[in-house]
Formats: structure tokens, C-alpha cells, sequence
């Protein structure tokens, strides 16, 4: 095993590393006019790249085929973090493009007339939310699309992407995020889908597409939040978990997908939308570290929250009760203001409540990643010397987000300009971290759906 | 994959053309009036597509369809291994070896592709064939001692000095400790019992090089009530900034020495500091 040479992985992370740096030293040199140019989130040309491509792309783009409710929701939740909206008429060739995309047995397929698949469902789901407003809301036909769910149910408990497809811990997330997020979520498409999630979690503490597989940022991202919605995130082994996702950020600044692979700014969301969660489940964090219930971490939430620290806010948390029934009809007397019916107010009640913790990513660095070296004249990238794309444009971005508001306290406060890198001006819209859902957007489907 | 490049370079055959598809009639997509991302499609693109959706929807599986999707794999369609993993599984056992070798040819260029690496552990556990893996992790780690792909691959046969080994080697090697860890199952109580792990910690801190990983073990053995030795407590001293402790508790300083070699996770360092279980 005595190796002097370097190994493949050396050799292509000194590659990266190299570059990087190189970036990171020749905006530190510059004069400091030139370098906050550099730290500017260039909004204007970014939306200008999207609003294009929603109206036409290139033969280069075949590849996506399958996969064009996703385009659409890379680039409208893209321009919706931006803080703008596309025109009226190209929301309605949205809403009626994916109406197309929509099986009439439930779901939504790549394209038209496609088997209906559940990464394309979420996919089309997401962006109807995203664009919002009655036509678009109700155009979404939920019966249908439960049937469909309980058909890609598995007898593992987890589900199968489409009909006779791969179950993964990617099908879990879409299927229980989707019933979520319409009020459609029941104890038949929750049961055991937490028996297969907690056997995706590896040795390393990350979780895997599939029992076996290795620890991988995406799929940690969609078990996680796949846990948190049905109120079973207990389960995991979140120490292990969160040691493992605060060193997939290196020193690049930004982080990696899994050990010893390289940076790429897609993962700016899925790991950091992991470590926002996180900070989100101190209660059952400390609970599983064996700490008492009153340890703080940060004295500044101690005299603000006092009150937010009692038993009522234990729902608002995730469940830290292992016999939590995931399906409890309201309970009278109990504050509970919201209108949905018990595990279905799981996200609205995620995002609500105080957050215990401060982050426990470092923010600053990963933002200096993404508007450094992912950020492009136009759109955003993987990393220095890939080209961009609309994938990596929505999570890079998805991931400012979440690192400019990720030391708030509370919900609804704003960011402080501390944290946010560069001018205030760069702030985004905040997102949902379980749905990667614009919050507004968020809340008026969360209303709409709710009511019926 | 090389064979579809060979084919391209020679120009590729319409499949209209090739007799052995004669019985197909392809499917064609239908996009309506007002597409939005409309994709201009090239024709061996939409010809391929067309005759995938055609078997796709009569449910075929057989080697014609698992030559398709290799031609629209190439074509980068957006078709993955689990569709190669369907038709393989109506083939059964005897396309195994075929199946091992495809992925071993995708690993030869690309070797952690996560993909080919679930349909591997897929066809060894479906179709048989681990009695050899861990030669193959063997050699692959030979090549990579960093390829966290085999790491994973391997845990099937767990060996703790195969990992001490490897961390010697390079202790700044996330894996191995990962693993280290793993074989342990995480009972981080039996690993703090095995006196080769406190000393592969004690090794690389009394280096004084690339500890990080090795600090990070201490602390979750120190949080699990581990007896530290003095040889130990010494090596951390060693690493202090401080040279006069003035903080008695061993945690908290190599929370501190953390914050400072490490100082990408310092927020988590800080967040461990404050997170310590009850000492009995």
C-alpha cells in the first residue's frame, strides 16, 4: 500500500484546489472598488439567460428529453429566487405545457404523452406552486395523483420512481414531499417509507440512494426532509449524520457530494439545505447526544425565546417523540392554528418555529464559492471550467439562499447584511428547505390546498 | 460504451434499416401547440426515442432492448443503468458476469460512478458474485487509496487492520476513519475498547501532521467516556496553542486545537463545545 505518487483523487482535488485559489487570490489582490464588482450577483443577466431558455433551447439540450418539467421548474424557481416573474402568457405556455405533462391516471411524465414519473411529478408540482395563482393551483388534478403515489408504493415501505422503475430514497422524497405539499399525505403512503430511509443511512453517517450505496449529498438531502415530513427524523442518527455533512465543505469553501470527491456548487443546496435543516432539530439533536432539554447553543436565543423553549414548540421541531402517530386528526385546546390535518402541517409547522441553533456550515465561505467561482457571467456552474446549466443555476442559487438566511432567529426576520456577502442588494427570496419551494409560494399553496 | 463510439465513427445505422427491428413500429412524441423548453431534436436522437418508447410501452425486455438503451445511454437521453437493471433481471443470472464486466468497464474510466456502482452491489446481490469483491476492492484501492466508492463496496467484509493500515498510510484520508467507524457500527463504546484504535489516534497526533481526522475520532471517543492515557492527554497538549492549560477539560480543548487547524468547521467545532454528554 506504500504509494509516494499521487492517486487519481490527489491529483484531480489539487487540480480544483488549484484553481480556486487562484480565483480567490486575484480578487484579494485587486483594489476594493474591483473586488466587490466581483462579490455582485450579476441578477439582471441571470434572468435574462432564463427567461431565454423557457422560450427555446438547442438540439445540445436533447438529452434533457425526459426531463422537461424539471427544466421548467430550474428555471422558474431560478427567476422566482431572483425575485421577478415571467409575463402572463408565458406562466399560461407553462401551466399548459405541464397540463400535457399530466398523465390522466395521476402524475406527471418527462414530457408529452410520457409515462408518468415521480422526479417529474415534483418537478411539475414544484413549478406550478412556484408560478401560484388559481389556474395554475388548480390545474393540478390531487385524487388522480394520489392513486398514483399508493401505485408507486413499494412493499419496503419505500416508493418506485415510475411503473416498474428503481425504488430510491430520491422516490421517497418526491412522493412524500409532493403529498405534502398538497394535503394529500396519509398513513398508506407514510407507512414504512421510515423503515427504508433508516436503512439508507451508512456507516459514514450521510445516506445513500439505496441500502448498500455510498453517502451522498443528494439523497442525505431528500431522506432527510423525507424524514422530517413524516415526523420520524428521530430515527436517524443525526450526530453521525451531521458530523458527516459539515466535512463535505473543504477548502475550497464550497462542498463536495460525498469523501474525497470534488466541489461542485449543485451541492451548495443539498448539503447546505442539510445542515439549514439541521440547525432546525436541536431539540432532537441534543435529545440523541444525550443532553438535557434547556442546553443552548447560542446565548442570544436564550432571553429572546425563553418562552419558545417549552413543550409547545416540540411539534414545531419535528417530532422528538418515537411514538408520534403520524396521523392525527387536530387536537382541540392545543395551539394549533393551522388548518391542515396532522402530518401534513409538518412543513408549514417546520419552518415556523424558532431556529435553536446557529449554523453550523460556514456561510460566508460557501457564498464566497458560489458568487466566486460557480457564478457566471450568465447562469451558474459546477466549477471552474464547467460550463454552465439551468440544474446547477437553480441549486447554486437555491444555496445562496439558504447560507443568506441561514443566522435569522426566527421565521419572517430578515437577514442581517453581515450575512449576506457582498451588497445587501444580493439578498434572495428565502426558500422552504424541506420543499426548495419561494416561501410566499410556499404559503399561498399551503392556504389553497388546505381550504379544499 | 466504446462500441457505440466504433459505430459512430463508421456512421450509424438508421434502425429503420436493421432487419432485426423490422417487427417495431416506433412511437413518436407528442408535444401539443405551445411547447415551452422545446428541445430541437437531431433525427438519430428522435429515432432512438421513438423506438425506446416502443418497447418501452409493449414491456419488452429482451437483448435487443438492452442494446437500445446502450445506444441511448450514449446518446445521453437521460435513460439510466435502472433500466438496464429491469431488462437484466427478466434475462437472470446468466447475464451476471456481462453485467459485472459492464460496470468494471465504466469504473476503468470513471471509478466512482454512483450509478454503476448501485447496479454492481445490485447484480452481486440479485445475481451472485461477491465471493471475488473484495479482491476487486482490493485492487481498486491499490490503484486509489482516496476512491471512497470502493471504501463503501468493501464494508461487506470487514477488516479493521486493512483500515489501520490505510490510515498510516494517509491520515488525512477521510475514508479509512469513516470506515474505521463503520466496522464498529457505530458503537463508538467497542471502538474506544479496541486498543488499536486509541493507538492509531495517538500515532498520527504524536506526527503532528494532517490530525484532523484523528482529533475528531478523539473527541467522539472522550464524548462516549473513553479513559484517555497520558501518552494521550500529552500528544494533545503537544498540539495546544496554549502551552499552560488553563482549561483542565480535555474536550474542550481539542474542540479548541479543532477550531484552529480546522477552521472551515469552526461553527461546528464551537456547536461540540457546547454539546458534551454528562461525564460520569
Amino acid at each position: 500500500m506504500e504509494n509516494m505518487s499521487a492517486t487519481k483523487t490527489q491529483e484531480e482535488q489539487w487540480m480544483v484546489q488549484n484553481q480556486v485559489f487562484r480565483i480567490y487570490d486575484l480578487v484579494c489582490q485587486l483594489p476594493p472598488h474591483a473586488q466587490s464588482v466581483n462579490f455582485e450577483l450579476r441578477r439582471d443577466n441571470h434572468i435574462e439567460y432564463l427567461i431565454k431558455s423557457l422560450k427555446q433551447l438547442g438540439p445540445n439540450f436533447a438529452v434533457l428529453d425526459a426531463n422537461r418539467p424539471w427544466l421548467c421548474y430550474w428555471i422558474i424557481h431560478s427567476i422566482a429566487l431572483l425575485g421577478d416573474c415571467v409575463d402572463d402568457k408565458l406562466e399560461n405556455d407553462v401551466i399548459e405545457f405541464l397540463q400535457r405533462c399530466q398523465d390522466p391516471n395521476g402524475g406527471y411524465g418527462g414530457g408529452p404523452g410520457q409515462m408518468p414519473h415521480l422526479a417529474t411529478t415534483y418537478a411539475a408540482i414544484n413549478t406550478l406552486i412556484t408560478v401560484g395563482g388559481h389556474k395554475s393551483l388548480s390545474s393540478i388534478n390531487r385524487e388522480k395523483l394520489y392513486d398514483f403515489l399508493l401505485r408507486m408504493k413499494d412493499t419496503s415501505g419505500g416508493f418506485r420512481m415510475h411503473d416498474g422503475g428503481e425504488v430510491d430514497v430520491r422516490a421517497c422524497y418526491t412522493a412524500i414531499s409532493v403529498a405534502g405539499v398538497l394535503n394529500i399525505l396519509d398513513d398508506r403512503l407514510i407507512q414504512n417509507a421510515g423503515d427504508y430511509i433508516v436503512s439508507c443511512q451508512t456507516y459514514e453517517g450521510g445516506i445513500a440512494g439505496e441500502p448498500g450505496s455510498e453517502a451522498h449529498g443528494g439523497y442525505t438531502f431528500c431522506g432527510l426532509a423525507a424524514m422530517v415530513l413524516i415526523n420520524e427524523v428521530n430515527r436517524l442518527d443525526l450526530p453521525a449524520l451531521t458530523n458527516w455533512v459539515v466535512f463535505r465543505q473543504g477548502v475550497e469553501c464550497g462542498f463536495q457530494g460525498r469523501t474525497n470527491k470534488l466541489v461542485d456548487g449543485c451541492y451548495s443546496f443539498w448539503q447546505g439545505g442539510v445542515a439549514a435543516i439541521i440547525q432546525r432539530l436541536r431539540l432532537v439533536v441534543s435529545e440523541q447526544m444525550g443532553l438535557p432539554n434547556t442546553s443552548n447553543f447560542d446565548s442570544r436565543t436564550e432571553s429572546d425565546n425563553d418562552s419558545s423553549d417549552s413543550d409547545g414548540d416540540q411539534s414545531s421541531e419535528g417530532a422528538s417523540s418515537p411514538a408520534n402517530d403520524s396521523c392525527q386528526p387536530i387536537q382541540k385546546g392545543k395551539s394549533n392554528d393551522s388548518p391542515r390535518i396532522g402530518v401534513n402541517n409538518n412543513g408549514y409547522n417546520f419552518i415556523r418555529g424558532p431556529i435553536g441553533m446557529r449554523p453550523i456550515f460556514n456561510s460566508m465561505a460557501l457564498q464566497q464559492y458560489i458568487l466566486l467561482c460557480s457564478q457566471e457571467e450568465a447562469g451558474f456552474r459546477d466549477k471552474p471550467g464547467k460550463r454552465r446549466d439551468h440544474y446547477h443555476t437553480c441549486y447554486v442559487l437555491s444555496g445562496l439562499s439558504i447560507c443568506q438566511y441561514s443566522n435569522i432567529k426566527e421565521a419572517d426576520s430578515p437577514p442581517l447584511p453581515r450575512d449576506v456577502m457582498g451588497p445587501y442588494s444580493n439578498l434572495l427570496e428565502p426558500v422552504h428547505p424541506l420543499y426548495n419551494i419561494v416561501l410566499d409560494k410556499f404559503y399561498e399553496a399551503y392556504e389553497f390546498f388546505a381550504r379544499s | 460504451m466504446s462500441e457505440q463510439a466504433v459505430e459512430e465513427e463508421s456512421g450509424r445505422i438508421p434502425i429503420s434499416q436493421r432487419p432485426e427491428w423490422a417487427d417495431v413500429r416506433p412511437v413518436p412524441q407528442d408535444d401539443g401547440p405551445n411547447p415551452v423548453v422545446p428541445i430541437a431534436y437531431t433525427d438519430d436522437f428522435s429515432e432512438t426515442m421513438d423506438y425506446f418508447r416502443a418497447v418501452y410501452l409493449a414491456d419488452e425486455r429482451s437483448t435487443r432492448a438492452l442494446q437500445l438503451t446502450k445506444e441511448a445511454i450514449s446518446l445521453n437521453s437521460g435513460i439510466t443503468l435502472h433500466h438496464r437493471r429491469w431488462v437484466a433481471e427478466k434475462l437472470g443470472t446468466h447475464v451476471a458476469t456481462q453485467e459485472l464486466e459492464f460496470t468494471r468497464e465504466i469504473f476503468s474510466q470513471d471509478a466512482k460512478n454512483y450509478h454503476a456502482w448501485s447496479h454492481r452491489q445490485w447484480v452481486l446481490q440479485a445475481l451472485g458474485g461477491w465471493e471475488d469483491e473484495l479482491a476487486y476492492c482490493d485492487e481498486l484501492l491499490e490503484d486509489d487509496i482516496f476512491n471512497n466508492s470502493a471504501w463503501n463496496q468493501a464494508m461487506r467484509d470487514s477488516e479493521v487492520a486493512y483500515a489501520i493500515k490505510a490510515i498510516l498510510t494517509k491520515p488525512e484520508n477521510e475514508s479509512p476513519w469513516r470506515y474505521l467507524r463503520g466496522l464498529y457500527k457505530n458503537d463508538v463504546k467497542s471502538l474506544g475498547n479496541d486498543p488499536r484504535v486509541g493507538s492509531v489516534c495517538l500515532d498520527v497526533l504524536m506526527d503532528k501532521r494532517d490530525y484532523v481526522h484523528a482529533l475528531n475520532m478523539v473527541l467522539d471517543l472522550l464524548c462516549h467516556h473513553y479513559q484517555p492515557s497520558n501518552e494521550l492527554k500529552n500528544a494533545i497538549d503537544a498540539l495546544s496553542p496554549d502551552p499552560t492549560p488553563s482549561d483542565s477539560d480535555l474536550i474542550q480543548r481539542v474542540c479548541s486545537i479543532l477550531q484552529l487547524v480546522d477552521p472551515i468547521r469552526a461553527n461546528y467545532w464551537e456547536w461540540r463545545k457546547t454539546t458534551v454528554p454528562a461525564q460520569d
